[in-house]
């Protein structure tokens, strides 16, 4: 068995990796492919799956986990404002912080299961949120978010003659950056900060995986299983979960320095109650406690949220256009409601049907098409054992 | 733990790493960017960008914004009855779209919130080609978008924004705004209220909690301060709010006499019912009978506080009853083709929608920098205000500004406020040092690319 994981580690590996790197390519066609949306997926990606190493594995549902977003934001923004533009110093400070605040809140937390454990990291994220919206108004510029001026310090950059702000860079090199290509009939974005993001996203993918894979994950599977019968066999759980949460958040603390890697501002909204929902929805859509689900779900989600709410009714009746009006008319009158403003209404409802009928989430979904595709293979070739269909765990 | 695994090598991983870097390098080899300025648009169309809130507390406020930009582009591309551009002076749009290209628009959600408008913007940037985003309807939300726009070299052309950090401390040179500001309406309302309510009034602020809110208070607490009022205290309300009650009832035990609403859209609707249903309008504090003021007003929110308005001083930056050819052009166009007639934020944006394709159209590109060089400094007129100009030092337009009232007795769904005063320019202008503006610096244009 452990040889048949071995291999399939390998090949998940590559897959995702290839996968990454032609983002730019596969999602165009879906007009997802320009930079920022593609730097989301990759954002909301690592986001999720560092939720999932604790809600996936331990099972502990965590409602504020956007704190350390926001956390992470803040911390990387204040490095590009005193320190350097260069991203490095950002993400190792925003990794730090957002550790050290979810070891407090985590201790806290973590003394109570269930549902306590979820009102209470609720809770401390809604004061995080209310802290950074008027308390600390000095430190996170409020409502207002904070952002990027002429006059920061930056130490360690040189005088900034330009009159422009500077954008965030790797040794110099833009993130900001892209290289348009034509190719198959496509305009094709190649974005640095995207490839950035891309290659933080697959380390943290293979960490994760490792993870999974280690003792240490199984010890969590084990919290998930049977908390009890661990603490009864001798075994002090805490510091497993704490490790679990604490990594998590230091996820969480990354995907928010990275967001202000890719655009320079952060605000108190990144840490309100429905960020934190946001990422428990990508986590269960894509499929809890499985390797490639929380990617998936962060990515359909946040296509929904940046494609189908710019579909308005004129885009609509283009689409209708071929049909007769009055045909065309009704189509538009029943679509409209979903699309546009209305996007909550479609994700609400398929969220609803994937809990209902795959509630192992799309990654369910895709291992029972792979599954039915091998039954008819076996039928028709009645020969070997159908195609490996070991799920994308 | 290494056991479990050891299907990766270091070596393995370079290689692969190697692999795909390559294969990264590959198609940038041959790339090289052709245009001058982000989004040089090409075809026969160019796109224009609207970003308005569909949702939250000035969704209606978004909803007659889009309303506006759909008209404007009717109108610029020579459709509908041309509104007003029969009126606007000088004029050098010709009716057949913008330097020959015929306008398209894409649209998105602010959601009022900054993260969302800005990945909203970047959208239209990136994926439509925009070559100008417009909109707002909170100033939280436009000053988060005009930093976007200057880095990635588009122009800004503000809408429902009324902060003065907007043109103050966080002004680009990228951005544009149309409406008018807090001082403004401050230096408006002082001498109008100090004739209406008299000396030596205790003032109680509640200010929303964002740019717009702070600038605002600053404002009123000055100038107000100035004519001999006295603050009592000032309270900040997060824009979420809904329920003000817990905010109002203090205010009974404080000895104000008079209440600030630094308030818009969704929350002075519900925080000035509140104060009415407190009674606070029916008291008499120190000998002198309660009074609420509404600095900024629109025609929008006193319709969702119905009767609770009457009587009500505020300010305004354009109001539909006005008399002028130019506006009679905008709300008959409005009017026929959404059957009502038109607020202040569908005024404001449609104006700067001709604005910016007038500006284009003189300087014969959509270049971020060259249209920025034709609307610095523009003077026109017959858009509503009156003779303005967009001052070049901090591009804030710089008009007259209106003092209005709610009406005792209205005559229709629309007729609510009555304008009270127009106050001219000269009184409401400032230098662009101002203290309540310094702080920033505009920059250099940036074209992107």
């Amino acid at each position: 068995m452990f040889e048949k994981l071995k291999n399939n580690d390998k090949l998940i590996m590559l897959g995702f990796t290839i996968m990454v790197f032609a983002g730019p390519i596969i999602l165009a066609p879906f007009g997802a492919g320009y930079p920022d949306l593609l730097q989301r997926f990759a954002i909301f990606g690592i986001f999720a799956i560092g939720f999932n190493i604790l809600f996936g594995l331990t099972g502990y549902l965590s409602f504020g986990h956007a704190a350390f977003l926001g956390i992470g934001s803040y911390s990387a923004m204040w490095m590009f404002k005193l320190l350097t533009m260069n991203v490095i110093p950002a993400l190792i400070l925003s990794v730090i912080v957002s550790g050290l605040f979810s070891v407090v809140i985590g201790y806290m937390s973590l003394r109570r299961s269930g549902i306590y454990f979820s009102i209470l990291t609720l809770a401390f994220a809604q004061m995080s949120y209310n802290l950074a919206y008027s308390v600390f108004t000095p430190i996170t510029n409020g409502e207002t978010g904070l952002q990027l001026r002429l006059q920061d310090a930056r130490i360690l950059d040189a005088v900034n003659t330009s009159g422009s702000l500077p954008s965030p860079m790797l040794f110099g090199l833009k993130l900001n950056a892209t290289n348009v290509v034509e190719m198959f009939g496509m305009k094709l974005q190649f974005n640095w900060g995207f490839y950035f993001c891309a290659i933080i996203l697959i380390a943290a993918f293979y960490v994760s995986l490792r993870i999974f894979r280690s003792p240490f994950g199984l010890m969590l599977r084990a919290v998930k299983t049977n908390q009890n019968r661990l603490n009864y066999t001798g075994i002090n759980t805490r510091p497993y979960t704490l490790g679990a949460f604490v990594i998590s958040g230091m996820y969480a603390g990354l995907a928010g320095a990275l967001l202000v890697c890719t655009d320079p501002l952060a605000g108190p909204e990144r840490m309100q109650w429905t960020a934190s929902g946001e990422v428990v929805l990508m986590t269960i859509l894509g499929g809890v406690g499985t390797l490639i689900g929380p990617v998936i779900g962060a990515g359909v989600i946040k296509y929904s949220e940046n494609i189908f709410s710019k579909i308005n009714d004129k885009v609509l009746e283009g689409y209708f256009a071929m049909m007769p009006e009055s045909i065309s008319d009704f189509l538009v009158f029943i679509v409209s409601p979903f699309v546009g403003s209305g996007w909550h209404l479609t994700l609400g409802l398929t969220f609803m049907l994937v809990v209902t009928f795959l509630p192992g989430g799309l990654v369910e979904g895709a291992t029972r098409i792979f599954d039915w595709l091998g039954s008819i293979g076996k039928k028709t070739k009645s020969a070997k054992p159908g195609g490996n269909t070991e799920a994308a765990e | 733990m290494t056991k479990l695994i050891s299907g990766f090598t270091r070596r393995g991983i370079i290689k692969t790493g190697a692999v795909g870097a390559g294969a990264l390098a590959m198609p940038l080899v041959f790339t090289g960017s052709a245009s001058a300025y982000t989004n040089e648009p090409t075809g026969s169309d160019v796109t224009f960008g609207f970003n308005v809130p569909q949702t939250g507390a000035y969704a209606d406020e978004g909803a007659d914004e889009l309303r506006a930009y759909e008209l404007a582009v009717e109108h610029i591309n020579g459709g509908g009855d041309g509104g007003m551009i029969n009126t606007m002076k000088p004029l050098s749009l010709k009716g057949n779209g913008v330097n020959g290209k015929k306008v398209v628009y894409v649209t998105g959600d602010t959601q009022t919130k900054a993260d969302a408008a800005r990945a909203s913007a970047k959208s239209m940037i990136e994926k439509d080609g925009a070559v100008m985003i417009t909109g707002g309807s909170s100033s939280g939300v436009a000053i988060a978008v005009q930093g976007l726009c200057q880095d990635a070299g588009v122009i800004f052309m503000a809408g429902l924004t009324h902060s003065n950090d907007t043109t103050g401390k966080d002004k680009k040179a990228n951005g544009f705004r149309h409406f008018f500001n807090a001082y403004m309406s401050a230096a408006a309302l002082a001498p109008v209220l100090k004739s209406a309510y008299g000396e030596g009034r205790n003032v109680y602020h509640l200010t929303a909690d964002y740019t717009w809110g702070w600038t605002q208070e600053k404002s009123i607490v000055a100038a107000t301060e100035a004519m001999g009022w006295n603050t009592v205290k000032t309270v900040l309300t997060p824009l979420t709010t809904k329920d003000f009650s817990s905010y109002i009832a203090p205010i009974i035990a404080s000895g104000a006499d008079t209440l600030v609403l630094n308030h818009y859209g969704g929350n002075m609707i519900n925080s000035l019912t509140s104060a009415v249903e407190f009674g606070l309008r029916d008291k008499v504090v120190n000998g002198k009978d309660f009074q609420i003021i509404v600095p900024l007003y629109s025609r929008l929110m006193a319709q969702g506080a119905g009767a609770n308005v009457k009587g009500i001083f505020g300010s305004t930056n354009w109001h539909w009853s006005l008399q002028d050819a130019g506006s009679q052009a905008f709300v008959k166009s409005f009017g026929q083709k959404y059957g009502r007639p038109p607020s202040q934020a569908a005024h404001t944006t449609y104006v700067q929608t001709l604005l910016y394709a007038d500006a284009c159209e003189r300087s014969g590109t959509f270049n971020p920098c060259g249209v920025g060089e034709a609307l610095e400094g523009h003077k026109f007129d017959g858009m509503g205000n009156g003779p303005t100009e967009y001052r070049a030092a901090d591009h804030q337009c710089f008009k007259d500004v209106l003092v209005v009232k709610g009406k005792e007795n209205p005559t229709s769904d629309f007729d609510l406020l009555e304008v009270v005063e127009v106050t001219p320019r000269a009184q409401v202008e400032y230098a662009p040092d101002h203290e309540m503006f310094a702080g920033g610096s505009l920059g250099k244009c940036n074209p992107g690319a």
